[in-house]
């Protein structure tokens, strides 16, 4: 496996092609190297990839767009906006260590802390915001501090010509995870000392070892107790009206959205008379970096993260003490905004404030804010779909999704523009016209109206839903044919299912999407008949016992694994695929952790100025990795004393596993019409 | 989509009559509500907001040998969906007509949806006005509900009855939450409704539309297609 070098050669530079658009090259080539230093990118000798027939497909590869088709779905038109610039942040600023996740907890200093190592295999290259670049050699150890919790909003804007910014404002997010930072520097001492001293020769590894058997983020330390408190409070709606405005201001998350004009549209926690206030300040401090032709991206204050996002006429906001990096919540925002548009369209937004810019929109708006609770609780318990910017398919075997492909295809009604069924927020199957692809943006949307929110299946009929899809058209409106099947079939013949409660893990749904507001009884037939051909053929059995199966254990496709979890995206199908999430983490608090271990991990490897393919991350209860292809992202979580030879080979395997199962657990060359 | 008539006569002299229903009135006054305690007997104290709209069908028996069922259309009251109800009433046989009793300014929006009704809908279509949320005023005495308050009656009974007299509806005071005059609401209708006009068509399940032949505009969105 070594043995594939081909020298200097930068993944990011686009300099490594498929030969094929969407499918992966030979497996034997998938796998990282062992030891995981070669694997970095950017490093002589170290690139992993034989090349292909050298076709291009390094720009299309970052495409959002989910490809169900053969490679012809990368439309120019599916490329989002580009993101606004990432914040910039003088290093000078970054003295202080406090932490974001516990503000004011006194921790010991950075370096003592032995028990947690976060190691970056590439040789830091900055890019300057005059456009140089610059390549620096941190001495090994280097601490990365924290912001100041007095930072001013005008250190952290964009235009500041203060250099290399982001990562810092990346890496600063996971410092709770990883005090120690060794930035770039010797290499080799990096992987393999650094890592070995932290992992093999500590008190720490004495310690780990009486821990193992325990869950690999459900251990709690003095420090975390706080937060978990907080997390398990976080969705209460704030009532007590005597402790109403400290229990507000000890959520670890907001969301607020406002009108430029300063007019409160949404807040995920409190009321109006609560928030005006805050909403006053923001609106002041957004739009005098407005004023002055400027805008503001974010801050840090009092621990937490500000993140800003102007979209006029609206500003969006987070603020999040929950370690995540400003893009991540610059993602999350967007959603947000997605939702809103998909509500209203963009002319509809545009033009009310244009006419009236003391529009009130809550009252347009009325009965979505559900919807809007639902992305933003989605978003703080911690959403992979989100994280990764793509979506989780049921895993059926190739020839049975062929069925309920070619199912949907005969059955197709004469206006439809996507058809498709979705299987406990996995989808199982669409079709779609040969000229438009899905984009995950918007299915995130309509899984978080599905399968989120109760609006939708609550009302417990079928459904015929006016909305905007921003991904295909933020222009106008489609509409949306939704039917509930699980519920049909509980109510026929003798329920042999068993009836979970809260079943959303386990709802088929099939959704309809015509661009015809008066094809609802079209579309009705068609399901009627997709039902019945489901039903006849066997697939429908196979669906709802794959459903109600639920993911697959990790220790079934590698047995003997150390790895307790994983997250693999295919890039080229933005798709991804993960085990269950149990034994490791059941509880909803386990949960975030391993997330935002994950988000560090994403973080990490997507700082813009760093070119980082592998990243390895030792954490008090856990050791994990990120690895970084151009076909595909892996992360993936081990038990604290497994080493870093079991997690890499832990990652080959689940490398190999998906590359044998590809077809299983993604939708390839889904039907098109 | 044609209005067709909706009886069909069974072997044996029973009948079988299907009618399109629509239910409007102002958002939360409890819609969704009715229709899930009509259909499915149930209540949901957290209901979030209808999106969209939602259809449900149900068959009642109004005697041994006649049966009614019901295809309802559930509209969210959102002024934001407001161009898209003529859709759902253009070809409604019925329409109910919601308004909380402990909200004045509803009855205001019910009287103009009937308006509305009356104007754009079918001529023969039958509308029953319904002041819901019941539970709310009635004191724990008269009810084995929740106690209610008197106090928070915003509509008196006399008024809205002689609005509807007025307006030819059929009126009731009802409670999805007790289920109160719900069944009672819907068999009005059926009673109401023409089942004796139509003669022994023989009919193909529901009033589907015929074949949609307008060109498949690429593209549209928005409709447009109709203005009605
Ligand atoms: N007390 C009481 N509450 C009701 C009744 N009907 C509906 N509600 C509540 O009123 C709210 C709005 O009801 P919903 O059916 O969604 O209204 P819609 O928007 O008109 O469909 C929900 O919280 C319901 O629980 C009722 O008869 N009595
Ligand atoms: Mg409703």
């Amino acid at each position: 496996m070594g043995g594939t070098s081909k020298g200097h050669q930068g993944v990011s530079n686009g300099g490594i092609e498929l030969g094929e658009a969407s499918s992966l090259s030979p497996r034997a080539e998938y796998s990282p190297n062992t030891p995981p230093r070669q694997t970095s990118a950017g490093v002589p000798g170290s690139t992993m990839y034989r090349g292909g027939s050298g076709k291009g497909t390094s720009d299309e590869r970052q495409s959002p767009v989910v490809d169900m088709g053969h490679g012809d779905a990368f439309d120019e038109e599916a490329l989002p906006p580009p993101l606004p610039p990432r914040p910039q942040i003088s290093p000078e600023r970054q003295t202080t260590s406090s932490s974001l996740y516990h503000p004011g907890s006194s921790k010991p200093s950075l370096q003592s802390k032995a028990t947690t190592a976060l190691s970056l295999t590439d040789i830091l290259t900055q890019s300057f915001p005059d456009g140089s670049r610059g390549t620096y050699a941190a001495s090994s150890a280097r601490p990365v501090a924290g912001f100041s919790a007095d930072l001013s909003p005008a250190d952290y804007r964009s235009g500041a010509s203060t250099r290399n910014a982001s990562e810092y404002g990346d890496i600063s997010s996971i410092r709770s995870y990883a005090p120690t930072l060794q930035v770039g520097g010797d290499i080799e001492s990096l992987m393999g000392e650094a890592l070995d001293s932290v992992q093999e020769n500590s008190p720490w590894k004495l310690l780990s070892s009486q821990i193992e058997s325990e869950n690999p983020l459900s251990q709690i330390s003095e420090e975390e107790k706080e937060f978990e408190s907080k997390f398990a409070e976080e969705f209460n709606e704030i009532e007590d009206l005597k402790m109403l405005l400290n229990c507000w201001k000890s959520r670890l998350k907001h969301f607020f959205i406002l009108s430029s004009a300063g007019k409160p549209i949404y807040t995920r926690h409190g009321d109006e008379n609560l928030i005006s206030g805050y909403i006053g300040v923001i609106q002041t401090i957004i739009s005098f970096y407005h004023d002055v032709d400027d805008s503001l991206k974010g801050f840090i204050a009092g621990g937490a993260r500000f993140v800003v996002m102007a979209e006029d006429p609206l500003y969006l906001v987070a603020i999040s003490r929950l370690d995540e990096s400003d893009t991540q919540l610059r993602t999350q925002l967007e959603a947000l905004y997605m939702q809103i548009l998909s509500t209203l369209t963009l002319p509809t937004l545009t033009r009310l404030f244009s006419t009236r810019p003391s529009t009130d929109l809550r009252k347009l708006l009325h009965g979505t804010e559900p919807l809007l609770s639902a992305l933003a609780d989605t978003f703080t318990r911690g959403s992979p779909p989100t994280l990764l910017s793509a979506l989780e398919c049921l895993k059926i075997r190739k020839a049975q999704r062929h069925l309920v492909n070619n199912t949907l295809l005969k059955a197709r009604s004469p206006s439809l523009l996507y058809g498709l069924i979705v299987a406990g927020g996995r989808l199982v199957s669409v079709v779609r016209p040969k000229r438009h692809s899905l984009h995950p943006s918007d299915l995130q949307l309509i899984f978080n109206m599905l399968f989120e929110a109760e609006g939708v299946k609550g009302g417990g009929g079928e459904n015929w839903i006016p909305l905007c899809l921003p991904g295909f058209n933020k222009n106008g409106y489609l509409y949306m044919y939704v039917s509930f099947l699980s519920r049909q079939a509980k109510s026929e013949g003798p329920s042999n299912q068993p009836t979970k409660s809260g079943g959303k893990e386990d709802e088929v749904a099939v959704v309809l999407i015509s661009a015809d507001k008066e094809s609802f009884y079209e579309q009705q037939q068609m399901q009627d008949n997709v039902i019945q051909q489901l039903e006849k053929n066997g697939s429908m059995d196979i669906i709802i016992s794959a459903v109600q199966k639920g993911r697959y254990s990790i220790s079934e496709i590698a047995p003997g694994t150390l790895l307790r979890h994983f997250l693999y995206k295919s890039r080229a199908n933005v798709q991804f695929t993960m085990p269950s999430y149990e034994p490791h983490f059941i509880s909803p608090l386990e949960r975030r952790k391993l997330l935002s271990l994950y988000h560090m991990l994403h973080a990490s490897v997507h700082a813009k100025s760093a070119h980082l393919k592998v990243q390895h991350c030792v954490h008090r209860d856990s050791i994990s990795l990120a690895w970084v292809t151009p076909f595909f992202e892996l992360y993936c979580v081990a038990g604290p004393n497994a080493n870093r030879n079991a997690l890499t080979q832990g990652a080959n395997k689940v490398v190999q596993w998906v590359r044998r199962e590809e077809e299983r657990v993604f939708i390839i060359g889904g039907a098109v019409f | 989509m044609a209005t067709r008539a909706p009886i069909a006569s069974r072997p044996g002299g029973s009948r079988f009559a299907q009618f399109k229903l629509v239910l409007l009135g102002e958002s939360a006054v409890g819609k969704s509500s009715l229709v899930l305690r009509f259909v499915k007997d149930q209540f949901d104290d957290y209901r979030e907001s209808t999106i969209g709209a939602a259809f449900l069908t149900q068959t009642i028996s109004l005697d041994d040998t006649t049966t009614v069922k019901f295809e309802i259309w559930d509209t969210a009251g959102q002024e934001r969906y407001k161009s898209l109800a003529p859709m759902y009433y253009r070809n409604a046989n019925c329409a109910v007509v919601v308004y909380d009793i402990t909200q004045a300014s509803s009855l205001d929006k019910a009287k103009a949806w009937v308006k509305e009704l009356q104007r754009q809908a079918n001529e023969n279509i039958i509308i029953a006005l319904a002041g819901n949320k019941l539970d709310l005023v009635q004191d724990s005495s008269s009810s084995d509900a929740p106690a209610g308050n008197p106090d928070k009656r915003a509509i008196s009974t006399a008024e809205a009855e002689a609005y509807a007299r007025e307006a030819g509806l059929l009126f009731f005071e009802t409670s999805a939450k007790t289920a109160e005059n719900v069944r009672e609401l819907f068999t009005a209708i059926a009673r109401k409704l023409p089942l004796d006009q139509a003669g022994p068509r023989g009919l193909p399940r529901g009033p589907r539309p015929g074949v949609d032949l307008r060109p498949e505009a690429a593209g549209t969105q928005g409709g447009g297609a109709c203005n009605c």
